[in-house]
């Protein structure tokens, strides 16, 4: 699997997440608190809403539609709607720059 | 558009659908990331003191009722312990639901619940009929939140007031829920994991009910009611008020909330029952601010917005004509205008949307 360059870390505050487009796909990409980066699918598993707008506490991505919850490191479905989990894929950090493994 | 059929499973249900209605972008006010975050950020000291307050002044209204009883002196106690009962629980229901009342999650779900007893919904169904409301806000055959239906039946929204019709609907479907889960419509909103949840939070309403009726026949009085089940009719009119206010008289089958939603300035003692709810245009465009945020955010979006409604009053004055009409002419709606600042409506998308038309046309 290829790793892509994604964005710089400093696009990215902490506590906070970006939407990252490539190949046709959307991502969303997370700077947590303690400064570690993820990856995750773009599109919430309930009805498709982009994260990117969405609510970054913690480990949780709250989505922005009806409030659904994720822990963004597992991609586990945390909160009522969602029950889907969401796709995660492997992020590294060289330098300045993110990477992340896509599908 | 033809006479409207609010059935989930009817045409206009499938029209949404095939028209691309369902599948559409909502509009939004554009919002610059670092204040929308602001906005959004959890907190839950304002949702303790405000609960603190409520179960406070119940427990105070509902033991001076009782002190008092049968006496006429206990019923302006009855009269504000209803309130809070039957009305002040159906926003916390809503804003529970929603996750964004207190920030810590087993305090949204306590209050959530209690609030789904009193107001008499089941807790494990009505996530997800809300849920739909967001994605689908009164898309007619879609949504199955809409309070008013067109042609309005103006007896049956008056007599909402007391919550007669809903207590109605309410107590075969908790029996059926209690007996075999989710009905057949139900379960098109409900996922298939929740179908257990449904069965067993009726279940326990259930028991709680029953107990409450043999204490009832045990002392020979209907006061155990008149704390447990009652207040949920005769405390019911503050939540239809503010409730018809929401959407009523308004565009349906659209995909701006301008069109379909309504803000209203309202007093605080309203505001503390409702929960700031009156502030729903930018509920239904930002649903993850919470109701301790929306004032704020009303500032930061309201030059995108129709003007508010100045009070409850003004707005009844605005909405109920409309009502009226609507019962003759079911394409009515009221459309207000614009700010200049604001961006205008998307007329290219809704003009081939059905039910939507150009007001000139719905006169
Ligand atoms: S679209 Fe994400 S929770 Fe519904």
């Amino acid at each position: 699997m290829p790793w892509i360059d994604a964005c710089s870390t400093d696009d990215i505050d902490e506590e906070d997440l970006i939407r990252w487009d490539h190949a046709g796909q959307t991502f969303a990409i997370y700077h947590s608190p303690d400064g570690a980066f993820f990856a995750t699918a773009g599109l919430c598993t309930h009805e498709n809403v982009h994260l990117c707008d969405g609510l970054v506490m913690g480990n949780l991505i709250e989505c922005p539609k009806h409030n659904g919850q994720f822990d963004y490191r597992t991609g586990e479905a945390m909160r009522a709607p969602v029950c889907v989990n969401l796709r995660t894929f492997p992020v590294k950090v060289e330098g300045d720059r993110v990477f992340v493994e896509v599908a | 558009m033809g006479k409207r059929d609010y059935s989930l499973f009817g045409p206009d249900a499938k029209r949404a659908v095939d028209s691309g209605l369902t599948a559409a972008e909502w509009y939004h006010t554009e919002v610059p990331r670092k204040v929308m975050k602001d906005l959004m950020a959890r907190s839950d000291a304002p949702a303790i003191r405000d609960t603190i307050i409520l179960y406070g002044s119940m427990i105070l209204f509902a033991g001076i009722g009782i002190a008092l009883w049968p006496s006429l002196w206990s019923a302006p106690f009855w009269l504000a312990y209803g309130v809070l009962y039957g009305s002040a629980s159906d926003s916390r229901w809503h804003e529970c639901g929603h996750g964004t009342a207190f920030k810590t999650p087993w305090m949204n779900n306590v209050v959530y619940q209690i609030a789904s007893f009193m107001i008499m919904r089941n807790a494990a169904t009505w996530r997800w009929s809300h849920a739909r409301h967001h994605s689908e806000t009164y898309f007619v055959g879609r949504d199955p939140e809409i309070a008013v239906m067109r042609p309005p039946e103006v007896a049956k929204l008056i007599l909402n007031f007391f919550g007669i019709l809903d207590v109605i609907a309410f107590v075969p479907r908790l029996l059926r829920n209690a007996i075999s889960g989710p009905t057949p419509e139900e379960r098109t909103y409900v996922p298939q994991s929740e179908w257990d949840k449904v069965q067993h939070v009726a279940f326990v309403h259930v028991s709680i009910y029953a107990a409450t009726i043999a204490l009832a026949v045990w002392l020979g009085s209907i006061l155990p009611l008149m704390v447990i089940g009652l207040p949920r009719m005769y405390g019911a009119w503050h939540h239809v008020m503010t409730g018809l206010l929401q959407h009523g008289g308004l565009a349906d089958n659209v995909i701006d909330h301008r069109l379909n939603s309504r803000t209203v300035y309202m007093n605080p003692v309203s505001r503390f029952i409702y929960w700031n709810m009156n502030y729903h245009v930018e509920h239904h465009m930002f649903p993850m601010v919470p109701y301790h945020a929306l004032p704020r955010l009303h500032e930061v979006i309201k030059a995108d917005l129709p003007p508010p409604n100045r009070s409850i009053a003004e707005a009844f004055r605005e909405m109920w004509p409309a009502i009226k009409r609507q019962v003759m002419n079911e394409d009515y709606f009221v459309r207000r205008d614009l700010p200049p600042t604001a961006k205008p409506y998307r007329e290219d998308f809704h003009r081939y949307v059905p039910g939507m038309m150009p007001p000139a046309a719905a006169e």
